[in-house]
């Protein structure tokens, strides 16, 4: 079962330098090396549900001197919405990429991002978390820039730029840690760490240069236009997946290796950060005038939701409430993850029948396009937290250990920010049912409609449903 | 009790904070290239220094690799940053 760790990081590695080599059959390989890699996903996740957390030392070296994959329920249930979203978000690709011409350059670059986001989700020690940061940012950057417009290339160049300022912060971190402690490895660190000024500067640093990377108020600046201008499946891995494992990673950090450190100011910090995210983002994305950027804002507010977990977390001591809290925070990350990656399809679909993504001038479009239009609407009722979706779950368990450990502050934010949500997705379905009157016609759903349709559906319904696996996997799992 | 080794990596603690400024406080994009570029050789410099072991004894091996490994990165990332500016001044003197 140990092999599934080490299958998630080489299925697609091997798929990438294939779909290098053979550019003719790309669009078979890219779908079989999905398919396998959802595989291994769906086994770990089972793995981590029956036996735990799973280790994998890479050619038989120890910890010290090999790397080590490990996973345990958090990157397991996240590996496992990686691999959905990237075989829902590919199966949409092959159609969206019409042109021979573009799909040699974009499918070597998906399946090495995959890569990179398996890599850093299984990652067991702090130099790999780098070099993997560093893949995902470069391959990320690359598929920014494929659009190949002079906006779309300079936000990719900006973005570039403060990925790697993010990751230079970072790698100083990793150095003062190994001059400090004489280890890489997580585990084995998180056992000797101690406070004192070493591991507060090697924290901060690190913690800095993931909040830049994973666009945390006011550090946000660089990601709507970068996720605006990229094209639509590029978004949609961008903003439900890449800006995520940066955040997965301040999660590792804070509540594992660092987690004696913590001290509640700083998690106050993270927490205030989280909520002018949340307001801030929602009014953008309020005042947006093209659906694209009405999504990239929405994802800065949706990321600030979940830092204001961690002073919730910091306050509740361990126990069922944390527990319930913990669960809170990963369903709503996951919901996120495939509500947004559902809703950059729908808005590339609508994009790319009516040649714009003026919200102006969507009239029609429910009439047009139906079943996008209802994605479109889905992926809302996930973003808001209406029940029954998994956010829904997610918010009124923040709601819930707010009040529990009397900060309502946090409460007030996320209700003006659900609100303001509420508001920026009636503001896009009220232009796309206009007033004209158009003939009716059967409802037909076409081939590039269905991942939109089939990832919002699974954030709205199914995570809120069937989401009570998920606090059951990280209580055993964890 | 300043030994060559906290010398080594003081200066590295000082370049990377310089680098820092300089990627932050310009605005033209090769300068900005360049700053990260020198924040990188600070880090890497801290890293050598963590590496030394005494003058007898020899060179912890892990942060050299480690080294290695981030002057790779490096020189590939500052690639694709070139590469991207290229394009964009390019497009930028057609239209």
């Amino acid at each position: 079962m140990a092999d599934a760790l080490i299958w998630s990081v080489v299925t697609p590695l091997a798929g990438a330098l294939l779909t290098l080599l053979l550019p003719r059959p790309a669009t078979a390989v890219v779908m079989a090396t999905g398919l396998a890699t959802t595989v291994a996903a769906g086994s770990l996740l089972y793995g981590v549900g029956t036996q735990g957390a799973m280790l994998y030392e890479i050619g038989g070296w120890t910890a010290g001197l090999g790397i080590a994959l490990r996973a345990d329920a958090l990157s397991a249930l996240l590996l496992t919405m990686t691999a959905l979203v990237v075989l829902a978000a590919s199966v949409y690709s092959s159609v969206y990429l019409s042109k021979t011409s573009e799909r040699t350059r974009f499918w070597p670059l998906w399946l090495l991002l995959w890569t990179a986001l398996n890599a850093l989700l299984l990652s067991a020690d702090l130099f790999n978390l780098y070099v993997t940061l560093e893949l995902m940012g470069l391959s990320a950057v690359a598929l920014a820039a494929l659009a190949g417009k002079p906006a779309a290339v300079q936000a990719a160049l900006r973005y570039l730029l403060v990925g790697l300022l993010g990751s230079m912060l970072f790698l100083a971190g990793v150095t003062l840690i190994y001059a400090g402690y004489g280890t890489l490895d997580m585990a084995s660190l998180a056992r000797t760490v101690e406070a004192g000024p070493v591991a507060w500067t090697a924290l901060a640093l690190m913690t800095a240069g993931l909040l830049l990377k994973t666009a945390l108020f006011p550090l946000h600046f660089w990601l709507p236009p970068a996720h605006a201008s990229a094209p639509a499946p590029v978004s949609a891995v961008l903003s439900a997946l890449v800006v995520k494992a940066a955040f997965y990673l301040v999660l590792r950090l804070w509540l594992d290796v660092f987690a004696e450190l913590v001290t509640t100011t700083a998690a106050d910090l993270l927490g205030v950060l989280g909520a002018g995210a949340v307001l801030w983002g929602s009014w953008c994305a309020l005042r947006a005038e093209r659906l694209k950027l009405l999504a990239a804002y929405s994802t800065v507010a949706q990321l600030g939701y979940l830092f204001l977990f961690l002073p919730v977390l910091q306050a509740l001591p361990p126990g069922p409430a944390r527990d319930l809290a913990m669960g809170g925070l990963v369903i709503l990350a996951l919901t996120h993850g495939f509500a947004k990656a559902g809703l950059f399809l729908a808005i590339g679909v609508v994009q790319q029948r009516a040649g714009h993504d003026t919200i102006r001038e969507l009239d029609g479009t429910a009439q047009r396009l139906p079943a996008t239009t209802f994605a479109i609407a889905l992926a809302g009722v996930a973003l808001i937290g209406l029940p029954p979706s998994g956010a829904f779950l997610g918010k009124w368990q923040l709601l819930a250990g707010s009040v529990a450990t009397g900060q309502w502050l946090w409460l007030v934010v996320t209700a003006i920010g659900s609100l303001l949500a509420a508001a920026y997705i009636f503001r896009v379905l009220g232009h796309a049912f206009g007033h004209r009157a158009y003939p009716n016609r059967p409802v037909t759903i076409a081939r590039e409609e269905w991942p939109a349709l089939l990832l919002t559906a699974t954030a709205a319904v199914v995570l809120g449903l069937a989401g009570a696996p998920v606090w059951k996997l990280l209580e055993g799992g964890a | 009790m300043l030994t060559a080794q906290w010398l080594y990596g003081l200066t590295g603690c000082l370049i990377v904070a310089l680098g820092l400024r300089a990627a932050l406080l310009h605005t033209s994009l090769l300068q900005r290239v360049v700053a990260v570029n020198v924040m990188g050789a600070g880090v890497f410099l801290m890293l050598i220094a963590v590496a030394y072991r005494g003058p007898e004894a020899l060179p912890d091996p892990v942060p050299h690799a480690l080294v290695l490994t981030g002057i790779v990165v490096a020189v590939s990332a500052t690639a694709l940053a070139l590469a991207l500016a290229r394009r964009l001044t390019a497009e930028q003197n057609d239209g």
